[in-house]
């Protein structure tokens, strides 16, 4: 995908790579004891430990590694010897003044993760890390410079992140929040995070660059502070515009790090190439080598479960449409793929059970509905019993009380249109219109789909709505090519 | 009885209701009252807390309880081991009014094992140093001459046993810092196997080579101290996961058959006093005597442990030494900005050598510095490991001396670190390959001064490290006690 900027011809590619930190869902912290929970009372989840006390050691949470390599898997990673880090820096959040972290031999490495597009985007590495405190500044709008204090709360110091590194092979706004969404959709369908953007368990930093589609990839500026889907793709588009702009004012981009402010809409400097942290990291000689053996990763890989793209494919070969469709994306993301495949194994029409899953069904307890149960209402719709919104009304019903759809129809009245019935309705509508449907007969395809409706239309008037709009139009054209 | 007793007399006494752990206490208190004005073993005494402790020892002798195997013995800590709601200062202004909320495991281990803590002893700040000068609160001096130094970073542990203040003590050894001040004060220091004692509560210095270790005045007591502090830990992820063998079983069993190398390049190694040397062929030529097969051996890559030493060390000790920040514990210089803080905070907390080694850690780490110091640095480590691990393979221990030179006269090194640090050049060997080590008094220098001889053994050898040195204390000529 290419951005032609106005008034030139030259065509501006946009390069992206992510890099996304989510929390794992660890019971306890990486390398202690204490609760890894969000909310609690500051600074009552900590110990000698987190809070880097003098003497105290860190030691490694076996859970963290296998959630580690669960995603890792889940991204077609490979599972490698691994070492930890420090990266020296300081800050008041961070109690050791180091932060222990993965560096030149992380522990998954060169995967890939497919956009529903079916679009492959390099993962280049994702590596173990801890989290740090965090800091609140007491005064001055909030911000660290001018704050009367601040006040930090430990209880997040420790908790361990995975840091999952794209390639730069995302190409637009748009691209890179779906690659996000897929991601946040792995790491619930692996229960390796709870990945929430609202309360930081997920969080993002864009690399952008630009370049001309005949040149060599443009210096890259890292994007901070972007806390929801809707922040990256403004950040996104909004950076690439301003390195598109400087470039055709003919001045280079700087390589910094740079900090989206959501409200003014814009990306300011944090830090140049220049002014960058020397972090000094070396190995971590307080922990030993990770050396995960085959056996461990071939358990995290008997472990998990089908994920959405695969999950995807699945339903949309079963429902016989393709895997980019909206409605099986839709089906997939609310956890009723297994239900749609159930329906249609059962007989159902597949398009109409994914019309269902997609409008009907973003309900609480629709997981829970029987797939037999389903493909009897869709029946019932498909042989004229029930109209699309009768249907719907008896799906909803059958949600809340997990009933048997033709008691409940019974029940509402809605039986009362049968197939012959609508037949003599039709009948006595074409009887009532003479003029339309000789025109409806002759007409070609535009006419007769004009006049659809305004016979559709009587014959809805005439059965107070009761009548399935589909089967009138078959009856119509049957009718006519009598 | 006297505080000159060894303590496993004294805890054979207190075991068998022959004496009270109070009476011995009491016994070292009035020793410590008595000389530690003059010499400044402790940062701290303990006096309250080791009543208590001692009571509860003699209750539990009382009602035929197992008091445990070190029950009513006073043990000194070196100031960088924590002990809950104790301060620990690591004799450093920064750690000022800190009190650990936890006992270090080696610590929880003493009280297991009825062990009287009496109180916290001196060292270089942050165990920087070889002489114990470079402490924010004085320096210790050498109970066998008070115009000299006591050798660092563990003098005060090492001064408070070669002054009777305490039988036992325990010390910490990254480049030496248990061997050097048990050569300089006469006593015997012993750093273990790393990962053989749990570092959980050791203040670091540089983790990758920080042991606690214990020093005693003969090897029977410092066996009996290293095997109540030895053995796996949870909370130390480079502990060794496997139970210590009893280290005392094989001390009398004589060194006949054994093989023994003298290292060559640390006898000739820079500022190796004659005296010393010769004083270490002595004691070799007495292990010969008992049945040992003695042979010069060469460990070439040995002497390059110094520079390779003081790449490491301070590297790490940069990282870990950097949560000094004035933040959440100790001295905060309250400044308008947080990067003010931390400066003005470190600059009034930290003394000259550890700035010093900070910043050569911070500058061998940097970007663009790193493979030329820090990288080349673990890439001699390597070569010391490979060349210990080919001298073994014909030894089973080797020998040299501990120290260049008998205690020097306090103020004659300070002003040039670099002859301070020539002190460690044959101790470093040990704790970059990992491997354990003992320091046995073997008669004097021509100045009078106790001398000690190294022993190394391979890694998780410390009985045989022991046995060898319990050869060379029968072996060696009748020791000059402090006045």
């Amino acid at each position: 995908m290419s951005t032609t900027a106005a008034g030139t011809a030259t065509d501006w590619e946009i390069v992206v790579g992510l890099e996304v930190h989510a929390e794992l869902a660890t019971r306890t912290k990486l390398f202690c004891g204490c609760p890894n929970r969000f909310g609690d009372e500051p600074n009552t989840n900590v110990c000698p430990v987190c809070l880097g006390l003098p003497g105290s050691l860190p030691v490694l949470n076996e859970q963290a590694v296998a959630l580690a390599m669960r995603l890792g898997r889940a991204l077609h990673c490979e599972v490698r010897r691994s070492i930890f880090a420090r990266k020296n820096y300081f800050y008041p959040d961070m109690p050791k003044d180091y932060q222990i972290s993965q560096y030149d031999l992380p522990i998954n490495v060169e995967g890939w993760l497919d956009l529903p597009s079916g679009q492959r985007i390099g993962i280049e590495r994702a590596h173990m890390e801890e989290d740090t405190g965090k800091s609140t500044h007491v005064g001055g709008g909030g911000r660290i410079h001018e704050a009367g204090y601040s006040l930090v709360d430990y209880n997040r110091a420790g908790v361990p992140l995975l840091e999952i590194v794209s390639k730069p092979d995302l190409r637009s706004a748009e691209d890179a929040r779906t690659y996000v969404s897929e991601l946040r959709r792995i790491l619930l369908a692996t229960g390796v995070s709870d990945a929430k953007m609202e309360e930081g368990s997920l969080r993002v930093d864009a690399n952008v660059s630009v370049h001309p589609t005949d040149e060599p990839f443009g210096i890259r500026c890292e994007i901070k502070n972007l806390n929801s889907l809707r922040s990256l793709g403004r950040a996104v588009d909004y950076e690439a515009r301003r390195q598109i702009e400087l470039r055709e004012a003919g001045e280079p981009v700087r390589q910094e790090t740079r900090h989206w402010d959501e409200s003014e809409g814009r990306t300011g400097t944090l830090r140049t190439k220049e002014e960058a942290e020397d972090y000094r990291y070396f190995p971590e000689p307080d922990l030993v080598p990770l050396d995960p053996d085959d056996e461990w990763v071939a358990r995290i890989d008997a472990s998990l479960p089908a994920l959405p793209a695969e999950r995807r494919s699945r339903l949309a070969e079963a429902a016989g449409v393709a895997a980019t469709t909206g409605a099986v994306a839709v089906a997939v993301e609310r956890g009723l793929d297994e239900l749609t495949l159930g329906a249609i194994d059962a007989g159902a029409d597949a398009a109409r059970v994914l019309t269902h899953v997609e409008h009907n069904l973003a309900i609480d307890g629709a997981e829970r509905l029987d797939p037999g149960k389903l493909a009897a209402l869709v029946s019932m719709e498909t042989g004229g019993e029930l109209t699309a919104t009768q249907a719907k009304d008896v799906l909803v019903e059958m949600v809340a009380t997990g009933g048997d759809p033709a008691a409940i129809a019974k029940a509402k009245g809605y039986e009362a249109m049968g197939a012959d019935a609508l037949v003599a309705v039709v009948d006595e509508v074409i009887a009532a219109h003479p003029d339309e449907w000789t025109r409806f007969v002759e007409g070609d395809g535009k006419a007769r789909g004009k006049l659809t409706g305004f016979f559709v239309g009587q014959v809805m008037r005439a059965t107070k709505g009761q009548a399935d709009g589909k089967s009138v139009t078959d009856l119509l054209r049957r009718r006519a090519d009598a | 009885m006297t505080t000159a007793a060894t303590a496993l007399d004294i805890v054979a006494a207190v075991r068998s209701a022959d004496r009270r752990a109070v009476d011995v206490l009491d016994d070292h208190l009035a020793a410590i009252e008595a000389g530690d004005n003059e010499i400044h073993a402790f940062n701290l005494v303990t006096a309250a807390e080791a009543r208590r402790v001692a009571e509860a020892v003699d209750r539990r002798v009382a009602a035929g309880e197992d008091p445990g195997p070190l029950a009513g013995l006073p043990v000194a800590l070196k100031d960088n081991l924590c002990t809950a709601g104790i301060p620990t200062t690591c004799s450093s202004r920064i750690l000022e009014g800190w009190r650990p909320p936890y006992d270090a495991t080696v610590v929880e281990r003493l009280a297991d094992a009825g062990a009287v803590v009496v109180g916290k002893t001196n060292l270089d700040e942050f165990a920087m140093g070889s002489s114990t000068e470079n402490s924010a609160f004085g320096p210790t001096r050498n109970p066998h001459d008070t115009t000299r130094v006591p050798g660092g970073s563990s003098g005060g542990s090492a001064a408070a046993v070669a002054a009777r203040f305490a039988p036992l003590a325990l010390g910490s050894d990254t480049g030496g810092s248990i061997r050097q001040p048990a050569a300089l004060c006469g006593v015997v220091g012993m750093k273990p196997t790393y990962g053989a004692v749990s570092r959980y509560g050791l203040v670091a210095f540089a983790s990758s080579l920080d042991q606690i270790g214990p020093l005693a005045r003969t090897v029977a007591d410092a066996a009996a101290l290293y095997q109540v502090i030895a053995g796996p830990d949870p909370r130390d992820a480079t502990s060794i996961p496997q139970p210590t063998p009893d280290v005392s079983a094989a001390l009398a069993d004589g060194v006949a058959g054994l093989r023994v190398g003298v290292v060559t390049e640390l006898c000739e190694a820079e500022g190796m006093q004659p005296d010393v040397v010769a004083r270490v062929r002595q004691a070799v030529a007495a292990l010969e005597q008992a049945g040992a097969k003695v042979d010069d051996v060469s460990v070439p890559a040995a002497v390059y442990g110094l520079s390779a030493y003081y790449l490491i060390a301070p590297a790490e000790a940069s990282s870990n030494l950097a949560r000094y920040d004035g933040v959440r514990y100790g001295l905060r210089v309250d400044a308008p900005t947080t990067g003010e803080m931390y400066d003005r905070t470190r600059t009034a907390g930290f003394g000259a050598e550890v700035e010093r080694r900070i910043m050569l850690g911070t500058y061998a780490l940097s970007a663009g510095y790193y493979d030329a110091f820090y990288g080349k640095a673990q890439r001699v480590r390597t070569l010391i490991i490979r060349d210990l691990a080919a001298a073994y393979e014909r030894f089973d221990v080797l020998v040299s001396p501990t120290t260049p030179s008998t205690a020097f006269p306090l103020g004659a090194k300070t002003a040039d670190p670099l002859t301070m640090y020539l002190n460690d050049v044959c101790t470093i060997p040990s704790n970059l390959s990992g491997q354990p080590a003992i320091s046995v008094p073997f008669g004097a220098g021509d100045d009078g001064l106790p001398v000690g001889v190294q022993v190394m053994a391979p890694a998780l050898d410390e009985v045989t490290l022991f046995r060898v040195a319990a050869a060379l204390e029968a072996a060696a000529p009748p020791r000059e006690e402090p006045a």
